[in-house]
């Protein structure tokens, strides 16, 4: 789950995690023993209908200002580490 | 000073517009206020000449606090989390671009459990905020700063937000006024997202009338959120001086559970106060409330792992040093970046996302809120209201529930219902009472809901139960206006 979720977590993170959250997801287990097969989910409360707007250009950030906060912005662009690591 | 301090916002917006008070003056007297703060409920203060971006020319409505989770340009803006310090966000969330527009200077950013998540304010990577009643006692949370802020006199009034209580829980345990509108009633851009179909912002004021005035600014529909519809009016101020010919209804599946027993005494005192008041009381069935707590920490923690995705150490915020590759920067960076509830929630999230125990645990969890929406129709068929304690108990001690997080969460099993039907929720403070361990009395909230967009009618109800209570007790050096 860690692995999916892009969390390095350490060995005592792991344990002392699963321990709560069994105790959360017991707690959470409760609502499976409702009968909600006819029930719709609600994904949203408030009941919108789509509209669309003209597609007008507007201004966006500047490249500078969206690459002002990057820790390691070069070329106008954001530089990451490979995605193969080294051997 | 102290004469200027005691103003409600109101009352200063008032003056200011009748030439009677300097606001200049006033800003400088606030902001020395807040140079006083011994709580940690701020992170960042304007000290006087604050960036440009968020500088107002005139001012005529009183300064305010904002929580950390809106985004200010040019100032920094951390969610309470490591993996935002220093962060300066390129743009201002439409929320404080509507206060600085309508004349209200930013004194400053506050405090707040790391995200949004927690109900204590404990879960902040800046220290825990102290509550100004008690300062071995939590604010709680996640608004605690903001919270703090307005009952320790170090700010007029403040924003924060709410997802499944985190207005109202702390401006309980802090004896003010908290407001969370319904949902869509106000823009989230620029309101660094928790759990994007529950986050809503709201005031935290002194009284009910600031509430108004605040929420009469904030509200509005925006083309940069797409959630956001406004209120079908503008909200003006209460006047209401009895609550003749409304009826109010108790959930007695959420008030028929254990919690603490100097709260179920202000509880059923104000029942008694809105019956002299010509209030009727009622009890109604809300069949489904009490699983609101298991779906809510399903919904929540889901969106919360999907919108947290975005902190990988690549655009903004922190990186942490790797030798490895780009997958390993990711899980270093969100290692140290992020704190244990952030953590726990990403993994419960994820795990309630994945593949096989999708329908188990979000899909059912997402018709367990249809349910609740469902009682809450039911429910205002018969009552105009729907009324519970906003908190099962008063503020409790830094580190009481830490170590157990299924107790903290359940902190807030009278508001996360509100949250998850979308409807509006005020908390007033209503008196105070013990704590169940003994000691100096503390302040209770007592919670009034309405249906979605009721708003005016829920502020006129709480303005004349405020009158009618005549709650004035303020932490020990905070001037009482």
């Amino acid at each position: 789950m860690a692995k999916l979720a892009r969390l390095g977590l350490s060995e005592e993170e792991v344990e002392r995690m699963a321990g709560e959250l069994s105790g959360i997801l017991e707690h959470v287990d409760r609502i499976a023993e409702l009968d909600l097969d006819d029930v719709e989910p609600t994904s949203h409360v408030v009941e919108l209908e789509n509209v669309l707007r003209a597609d007008v250009p507007h201004e966006s950030l500047s490249p500078d200002v969206a690459l002002a906060s990057a820790p390691d912005p070069v070329e106008g662009a954001f530089r990451v580490p490979s995605p193969q690591a080294e051997e | 000073m102290t004469e200027l301090l005691a103003l409600t916002a109101l009352e200063a917006h008032r003056a200011m517009v009748a030439g009677e008070l300097d606001a200049g003056e006033y800003a400088a007297a606030w902001r020395q206020a807040a140079g006083g703060d011994e709580l940690n409920a701020y992170l960042w203060r304007d000290e006087g000449g604050g960036p440009s971006a968020i500088a107002v020319e005139r001012p005529s409505i009183a300064p305010i606090a904002v929580k950390d989770i809106f985004c200010t340009e040019g100032v920094p803006t951390t969610a309470g989390s490591r993996i935002l310090e220093g962060y300066e966000p390129p743009y201002t969330a439409t929320a404080v671009r509507k206060l600085i527009e309508a004349g209200a200077p930013i004194l400053g950013k506050t405090n707040m459990d790391e995200f949004a998540m927690g109900s204590s304010n404990e879960n902040s990577a800046y220290g825990p905020v102290l509550n100004p009643w008690d300062r071995e006692r939590v604010p709680g949370g996640s608004s605690g700063g903001s919270a703090a802020a307005v009952a320790g006199g170090l700010a007029p009034w403040a924003i924060g937000t709410d997802t499944g209580g985190s207005i109202r829980q702390p401006a309980a345990l802090c004896g003010i006024v908290g407001l969370k509108p319904t949902y869509g009633a106000i823009s989230r851009y620029g309101m660094i997202a928790f759990a994007s179909s529950l986050d809503q912002c709201g005031p935290f004021t002194r009284d009910v009338s600031d509430a108004a005035l605040m929420l009469a600014i904030l509200q509005g529909q925006d083309s940069c959120d797409s959630t956001s519809v406004g209120l079908p009016k503008s909200p003006s101020l209460p006047d209401r001086g009895d609550l003749k010919g409304l009826r109010f209804g108790v959930p007695s599946d959420l008030t028929g559970h254990e919690f603490d027993a100097g709260v179920r005494a202000v509880f059923e005192a104000t029942l008694e106060k809105i019956k002299d008041l010509g209030g009727e009381i009622s009890t109604v069935s809300l069949p489904h409330a009490e699983h609101g707590i298991s779906a809510y920490y399903v919904i929540a923690p889901a969106e919360a792992s999907s919108n947290l995705a975005r902190y990988d150490g690549v655009r903004y915020g922190m990186r942490a040093e790797s030798s490895g590759d780009v997958i390993e920067m990711y899980e270093q960076t969100r290692a140290k970046g992020f704190g244990a509830e952030v953590k726990r929630r990403i993994m419960l999230g994820t795990y309630a996302l994945s593949s096989g125990y999708y329908d188990a645990y979000y899909g059912q969890a997402q018709k367990v809120r249809t349910k609740i929406a469902g009682d809450f129709k039911g429910a205002f068929d018969q009552v105009d209201f729907v009324v519970t304690p906003t908190s099962p108990s008063v503020a409790f001690k830094l580190g009481e529930k830490t170590a157990d997080p299924l107790s903290m969460y359940l902190n807030d099993f009278f508001t996360v219902p509100m949250s998850l039907a979308g409807i509006p929720a005020i908390s007033i403070p209503a008196g105070l009472a013990q704590p169940a361990g003994g000691g100096p009395e503390l302040p209770v909230g007592f919670q009034i809901a309405a249906p979605a967009f009721g708003e005016q009618k829920l502020l006129g109800a709480a303005f004349a139960l405020e009158q009618g209570i005549g709650f004035d007790a303020r932490p020990e050096g905070v001037p009482n206006g």
